[in-house]
């Protein structure tokens, strides 16, 4: 499987990169680092343009990260007006890597605070779809 | 070599729902960029289309409006980088003059959005981020900025107060700009309580969506000094990238791309930031002109709000920006967008500008950004 059931609404399927979706469904979330150089990559690559290799390896995204931004989006494009309102928020993790998703939905509003502690974690979406959140730390 | 001028400007009055054909609204451009001009049609030779895709049905719209415009045989082709396509065009013109390859090259940008529901347009903008790992989420061209907007506001402590004040400016210019599709002057009340669209931004803290089309004819130093009375010069170019994703940007206080862009332009330029007179900049959302004033050295990192709060972006201040009324005013037909705002600059240093007129203006600087900090294009000119 690709990223067919990714997220709210997904664009496009194919990728060598697909594996993400299976660690995802295993409750990982995954990115790439290079075996040569050790360049570490989210969203994962397959190629590592740095050294001009295939060579790249898994790793977990098993740190805290830290509340970069976020917005409260309550205008929804084609295809998300049922999802109104949503968070999106951006978040620092300690492998040297930054993350956009969506701040989990039993986190209020009044207590998101820029800054404070997130992991990223496997987040099931109605009719069988797959995507990644924040929570609390 | 020889210099490039911009010898004319155009632009079609910008609405929210035009009612004419892509090839028709451009022709509205191309007849005001070629008004007072000693050459006609047949003396340009290449045309560059400039626009986003996605909007309309017609695919490669350079053959089409090349035909209706009658410049075939001449080559035409198009250029896109979102928001910032027609300044792009505009750096794509130059260097074909400044080669040998033309002597004189039209960038037509144009956008016609209306054909597409609010929420279908904010769909394929939403398309203009990572369409595997970020679109998914429902990320928007507001919603980018609005991450832009919080981050600087928890940084420097800039407040949704001065975010409106800017609105409040650019709407008083945009009064009496008879091109803007909006020409009311709002209030800080009005803008402050607006309806929420992605916090912290709200209705008027936006642009609109708009249909219109912009035309610059640019020429070689000989062409130019023989066609036209005020030949306008292109000083400085500067342009540059940032990450697609959001994930992949170092900073959300400013825009790196611009910061780049202008650091080139103004080294080819051989001026610094004070030497600007007037400014016209990507003011997308209220906060993209805090932004602006930053990343162009007007204000240092943090002090941007100071400038709004003081009043010196108006026609008096030290610095004006965007007294056509920007793009909060005008709409944002993105592909048009780019040679709307260098038509303002030309208007000003010829001294034509007379709805709101920058005093013995020499020195004029466009931002012009294409998507949320994708793409950065600074122009300087000089009269």
């Amino acid at each position: 499987m690709g990223f067919e059931n990714f997220g709210t609404v997904s664009f496009t399927a194919e990728a060598k990169v697909a594996d993400f979706i299976t660690q995802l469904e295993a409750g990982k979330v995954m990115a790439t680092r290079c075996r040569k150089c050790g360049g570490s990559y989210f969203p994962p690559k397959a190629d590592c343009p740095r050294c001009l290799s295939s060579d790249v390896e898994w790793f977990e995204v098993k740190s805290k990260g830290k509340l970069t931004s976020y917005t409260v989006v309550n205008y929804g494009p084609s295809g998300f007006e049922n999802d109104a309102p949503y968070i999106l928020a951006l978040a620092e993790f300690d492998e040297g890597i930054q993350i956009l998703a969506r701040l989990s939905r039993d986190i209020e509003e009044e207590d998101i605070k820029i800054g404070m502690n997130l992991t990223v974690n496997p987040a099931q979406l109605p009719d069988d779809r797959i995507a990644y959140e924040f929570r609390r730390a | 070599m020889e210099d490039v001028a911009v010898i004319g400007v155009g632009q079609s009055v910008f609405t929210r729902s035009c009612g004419e054909s892509i090839r028709e609204l451009c022709f509205d451009a191309y007849r005001e960029a070629l008004e007072g001009l000693d050459i006609t049609g047949n003396d340009i030779d290449a045309s560059i289309i400039c626009s986003a895709p996605e909007y309309d049905k017609q695919r490669s719209p350079s053959g089409l409006i090349s035909e209706y415009l009658e410049l075939t045989p001449k080559p035409t082709f198009y250029v896109e980088t979102v928001c910032s396509s027609s300044s792009t065009g505009l750096r794509v013109a130059w260097s074909l003059i400044k080669a040998g390859l033309h002597k004189v090259v039209a960038v037509i940008g144009f956008q016609k959005m209306s054909e597409l529901s609010s929420r279908d347009a904010a769909e394929r903008m939403g398309r203009g981020g990572d369409i595997i790992w970020e679109s998914p989420f429902g990320i928007t061209m507001p919603a980018g900025y609005a991450m832009y907007a919080r981050a600087h506001m928890a940084k420097y402590g800039t407040t949704e107060e001065q975010l409106a004040k800017v609105r409040v400016k650019n709407s008083h210019y945009g009064a009496t700009n008879p091109k803007a599709n909006y020409r009311k002057e709002l209030s800080l009340e009005a803008i402050l309580n607006s309806e929420m669209i992605t916090s912290p931004l709200k209705k008027f803290d936006c642009c609109a969506n708009a249909d219109g089309s912009s035309c610059i004819i640019l020429a070689s130093g000989d062409v130019a000094k023989r066609v036209t009375k005020v030949p306008i010069w292109i000083a400085g170019l500067g342009a540059a990238t940032d990450t697609m994703t959001m994930a992949g940007r170092e900073s959300l206080t400013g825009l790196r791309c611009a910061q780049e862009a202008a650091r080139q332009a103004y080294k080819m330029a051989g001026i610094k930031p004070q030497d600007v007179d007037v400014a016209e900049v990507h003011d997308c959302f209220t906060v993209s002109e805090i932004l602006a004033y930053e990343d162009l050295g007007f204000a240092k990192p943090g002090e941007g709000a100071g400038l709004i709060e003081d009043e010196e972006t108006y026609v008096d201040g030290k610095i004006p920006v965007n007294v056509d009324g920007g793009l909060l005013s005008k709409g944002h037909p993105i592909g048009a967008t780019g040679g709307s705002q260098i038509r303002t600059i030309v208007r000003q240093l010829r001294g034509e500008a007379t709805e709101a007129q920058v005093n013995g203006a020499e020195i004029g600087l466009v931002h012009n950004i294409g998507g949320v900090g994708q793409y950065g294009n600074v122009t300087i000119l000089r009269r």
